[in-house]
């Protein structure tokens, strides 16, 4: 089956400091991939390089469409959550649902909590209805039932033939695939 | 997306403050006779003048707002993973930001026209100049924010890049609204589209260059 995201010998190299070199990697649908590696090792860069964020100094980047959480919320602050989910994707129930923030639906984004604005990020991922996700540390800021969601979230994901490249400090639940870089 | 876009650009201005540009250019505006004294002859030989340097100022208030917190927000990435160039972005960015600057300009010119004391026989000249010079500043405005965003003191920054390259757009475009026989209208019109030509470039480049 194609691989929904295919690295070949890809180098990259930040601020003069060689991060990983000649690295192959490969997730095809339903399949997970955890990044892990101590901080600095280049997890979030091996993420921008995915999304197309970052150029490879050396090496080859395929992928299909893909959408992306990281630190940044990417939400209009000034909307409730509702409409600035509405910006990016049509149906936005699902994802909402999801994730446990229909009662936060009428809010503006500005006002919510760390936990809920990650929530929030995980939400937009979920309603692109793309087929691969780049997720770069999930878990920060989510409480046990938030990882529980996200976790039941990735499964159903996976099930209808997705993939996930995840960096994360903290143990996913669920079948994954690992990769520690920076050893 | 990019008509999303446009119409985001638009509502952001309108919910944050697009009137405090204008009420700032009438404030330059009226401060004018105060400082050259009422006299109506050399009001009304500087007032094009005037307003220009009204408007360019004004032009410089929002640019802190135009960029600076799509990228912190990381906007512009989730864009780009959507497969739309940064370069539509910035197209998009300027025409969201004209048609909540250009227009209400244009509206606040008149009463500072009735301040400077404009002839009405060159009323109409003065708002057609200020109407062609509208979407350049615009532009303008877009591309030093898009180059200062995620400086420190971005907003003096700011100032001091997009004052000297607004400099032709002031000349012709107050020689066009003093003299018609000047031609400046034409060079006004050629620099202001060489600027709104330019822009998406500029900022799609700045935009990249500011990833890190």
């Amino acid at each position: 089956m194609k691989p929904l995201l295919r690295f070949e010998g890809v180098t990259c190299r930040r601020g003069g400091r060689l991060l990983f070199e000649d690295l192959d990697l490969q997730v095809g649908p339903g399949e997970a991939l955890h990044l892990t590696g101590p901080n600095g090792s280049g997890k979030s860069s091996l993420i921008r390089l995915a999304a197309g964020l970052l150029r490879a100094e050396k090496g080859r980047i395929e992928r299909n469409d893909a959408a992306l959480a990281d630190e940044h919320l990417a939400l209009d602050r000034d909307l409730t959550l509702r409409r600035a989910l509405g910006f990016w994707s049509r149906d936005v129930d699902q994802a909402m649902e999801a994730l446990d923030l229909v009662r936060l639906a009428d809010v503006p984004v500005r006002l919510f909590s760390t936990g809920q604005a990650k929530r929030a990020t995980l939400a937009r991922v979920a309603a692109s209805g793309v087929p691969l996700w780049l997720l770069d540390e999930p878990l920060n800021g989510l409480d046990a039932d938030g990882v529980e969601r996200l976790e039941r979230l990735l499964a159903r994901h996976l099930e209808k033939g997705g993939a996930v490249l995840a960096a994360s400090h903290g143990p996913l639940g669920g079948t994954w695939s690992r990769m520690e870089l920076g050893v | 997306m990019i008509g999303a876009l446009i119409a985001r650009e638009a509502r952001r201005a309108i919910g944050g403050a697009a009137w405090l540009p204008v009420a700032f250019f009438l404030v330059v505006a009226a401060l004018v006779p105060f400082a050259i004294g009422p006299d109506p002859r050399l009001l009304e030989r500087i007032a094009a003048g005037g307003l220009w340097i009204a408007a360019l100022t004004a032009a410089l208030l929002p640019i802190e707002r135009l960029v600076e917190p799509d990228r912190a927000n990381g906007i512009f990435d989730q864009l780009t993973i959507r497969g739309i160039s940064e370069e539509a972005v910035g197209a998009a960015k300027v025409t969201g930001h004209w048609l909540t600057f250009g227009p209400l300009l244009l509206l606040a010119a008149l009463p500072s026209s009735f301040i400077l004391g404009i002839a009405p026989d060159s009323l109409g000249r003065t708002l057609v100049a200020l109407a062609v010079g509208t979407p350049g500043l615009a532009a303008l405005a877009v591309m030093v924010a898009a180059l200062t965003a995620g400086l420190p003191r971005a907003g003096a920054l700011a100032g001091v890049l997009l004052l000297p390259l607004a400099v032709p757009l002031l000349i012709f475009g107050a020689g066009a609204a003093g003299d018609p026989e000047s031609g400046g209208l034409f060079l006004e019109a050629a620099v202001s589209l060489l600027l709104v030509g330019a822009s998406p470039f500029v900022i799609g480049a700045a935009i990249r260059a500011s990833r890190t």
